[in-house]
């Protein structure tokens, strides 16, 4: 019971961080459209880039543009809505050098709803917009013999993998606790992991892709269950159920996440700045 | 005489003001390490259904991929070098300050951005190319003059980048913030510097066009040299001429500039 109220507490605080970045964005409207197309345009260049290998071969690694598309798609639209929840936990570092790390841990609300919400950024929607709008055309042009299952797997995999990457996060953010200075060691995780999703697992090394199969468990995201629904062979030849898997594993990723950033907030000395 | 040791010591410093972040630096390396690998095999992928796309054997594509992780933050290919600091100053008006000096603003920015991708070099880049280098097939040359010639074509390229970004920079006179021109300045040099694909294989009027933009001279230019791609003279040729259109460029903003400089929280 404590647990579930602690969960609420969080979440409207969140809401109420949130709500006021959201005001203060929409405060300078012009400066908000201009940013959130900047954001769009910005984001696109990666499926530009794809589209421009595109030109030169019709498939990548044994997978045609549709089938790459409806990767890519399903990362970006699933890092999106994380990046756009949690994205700014690279700040961690720098709040607690400047020493306003302190301020969040006396405040009476979870740290981590804090500093999850800290400047909120609208813009970030996007990311998602530009995710949505391949994966859209991805569902209407890859050759799928839908079922039930497949239908449904579609939403639980961008809902999995928005968690397993909100898990890379938060993970981050713990690591940052000890290593303060070292931001972008969380976006080759972050980052570098949508971008390797949005290629066929079929194009990296075999111990590479069992390093994001059963280490960090990237694959979960999209590579296993949308294997199944392309009818492709499984990567690591995992078993067909595998494809099912992805909310156990989200719901693991976030369980071993919140350990780790429990070990960072206990483990936390000031900067006494 | 004493200018020039003014200008080595701004470049000294702007080299020791970014050696001050360690793990940040190798943060740094890690990240461009990961993100060297995860190109490498997509390349590898793509070379194996088009071989000699771009005119590259596989090996040369490999080299292009770690040379490009090399020159990513030396080169500010996304931003974050001296503009980033001549913006924030603009905003607050303490380029008002900077005008005071006894030193030139265009020299004296150049300066500590040359002082920043020095260190970028050694510091970030060295390392993720040699990690590619042990582990992945390269087309390296084994003679001095065609490193030598590399070393010439990137300090033209790291001018050409400082030409850019400057010019970019004082746009912000007019438009009072620097959102907008920096995501311009991350997305043209995301896109046209080749870091995504390489230029020499991109299709068509496209691959003609950003081919001759100054963004060419940066990562292109210097893999063609390293890998006796292209003759060097030519190269530098083509790095200088736009060295130097967008350094007369930014002086003519500059002065249009700061004739109408409105000091801003005063």
């Amino acid at each position: 019971m404590a647990e579930t109220s602690r969960l609420g507490e969080g979440v409207r605080a969140y809401w109420l961080i949130a709500g006021m970045w959201i005001r203060s964005a929409m405060t300078y409207r012009t400066s908000f459209v201009v940013t959130m197309c900047g954001n769009l345009l910005m984001t696109g260049l990666d499926f530009v880039g794809i589209l421009l290998m595109f030109s030169q071969v019709d498939s990548l690694g044994g997978w045609g543009l549709p089938e790459i598309a409806f990767l890519y798609g399903l990362s970006v639209t699933a890092f999106g809505i994380a990046d756009l929840v949690l994205g700014s936990m690279d700040v961690l570092g720098s709040r607690i050098r400047d020493g306003s790390f302190d301020i969040l841990l006396v405040r009476p609300a979870p740290v981590l709803a804090q500093i999850g919400a800290d400047r909120f950024a609208v813009r970030r929607l996007g990311r998602i917009t530009q995710g949505v709008v391949v994966l859209g055309w991805a569902l209407t042009s890859v050759h799928v013999d839908w079922s039930a299952a497949k239908v449904l797997l579609v939403p639980v995999m961008v809902v999995s993998g928005a968690a397993i990457f909100c898990a890379v996060f938060v993970a981050g953010a713990a690591f940052q606790i000890f290593a303060q200075d070292a931001s972008e060691v969380q976006n080759a995780f972050t980052y570098g992991g949508t971008t390797l999703l949005q290629y066929p697992p079929t194009v990296f090394g075999k111990d590479f892709v069992r390093g994001v199969t059963f280490v960090l468990p990237l694959a979960f995201v999209n590579w296993v269950p949308a294997s199944y629904v392309l009818g492709r062979p499984y990567p690591l030849d995992l078993p067909r159920w595998a494809a099912f898997t992805p909310p156990l594993v989200a719901v693991a990723c976030a369980a071993l996440a919140g350990l780790a950033w429990r070990a960072g907030l206990g483990s936390y000395r000031s900067t006494g700045s | 005489m004493g200018s020039w040791r003014l200008y080595a010591a701004v470049v000294a410093g702007g080299f020791r003001r970014y050696a001050t972040y360690r793990a940040a630096t190798f943060a740094g390396v890690f990240t461009n390490t990961v993100f060297g690998v995860i190109l490498v095999y997509t390349y590898l992928a793509l070379w194996d259904e088009k071989p000699h796309l771009g005119g590259y054997d596989q090996a040369q594509a490999v080299t292009y991929v770690w040379l490009g992780q090399c020159l990513y933050s030396t080169l500010a290919i996304q931003g974050g070098g001296a503009e980033k600091d001549v913006i924030e100053r603009i905003r607050t008006g303490e380029i008002a300050v900077d005008l005071y000096r006894p030193a030139d603003l265009q020299l004296w920015w150049l300066a500590s951005d040359l002082g920043r991708a020095l260190f970028q070099l050694i510091g970030r880049g060295v390392i993720p190319f040699v990690f590619g280098a042990l582990f992945f097939p390269m087309a390296l040359p084994t003679d001095v003059m065609s490193w030598a010639a590399l070393l010439v074509a990137l300090a033209l390229a790291m001018v050409v980048s400082f030409g850019i970004r400057y010019l970019a920079a004082l746009s912000v006179f007019w438009l009072m913030d620097g959102m907008g021109i920096m995501q311009g300045v991350m997305i043209t040099g995301v896109f046209c510097s080749g870091i995504v694909f390489p230029l020499n294989a991109f299709p068509g009027v496209l691959g003609d066009i950003v081919r001759a933009l100054p963004w060419a001279a940066q990562l292109q230019m210097p893999a063609d040299v390293l890998m006796g791609e292209t003759d060097p003279f030519g190269a530098y040729a083509f790095q200088a001429t736009w060295a130097v259109v967008l350094l007369a460029a930014g002086r003519l903003l500059q002065s249009a500039a700061t004739r109408r400089v409105v000091v801003q929280g005063g």
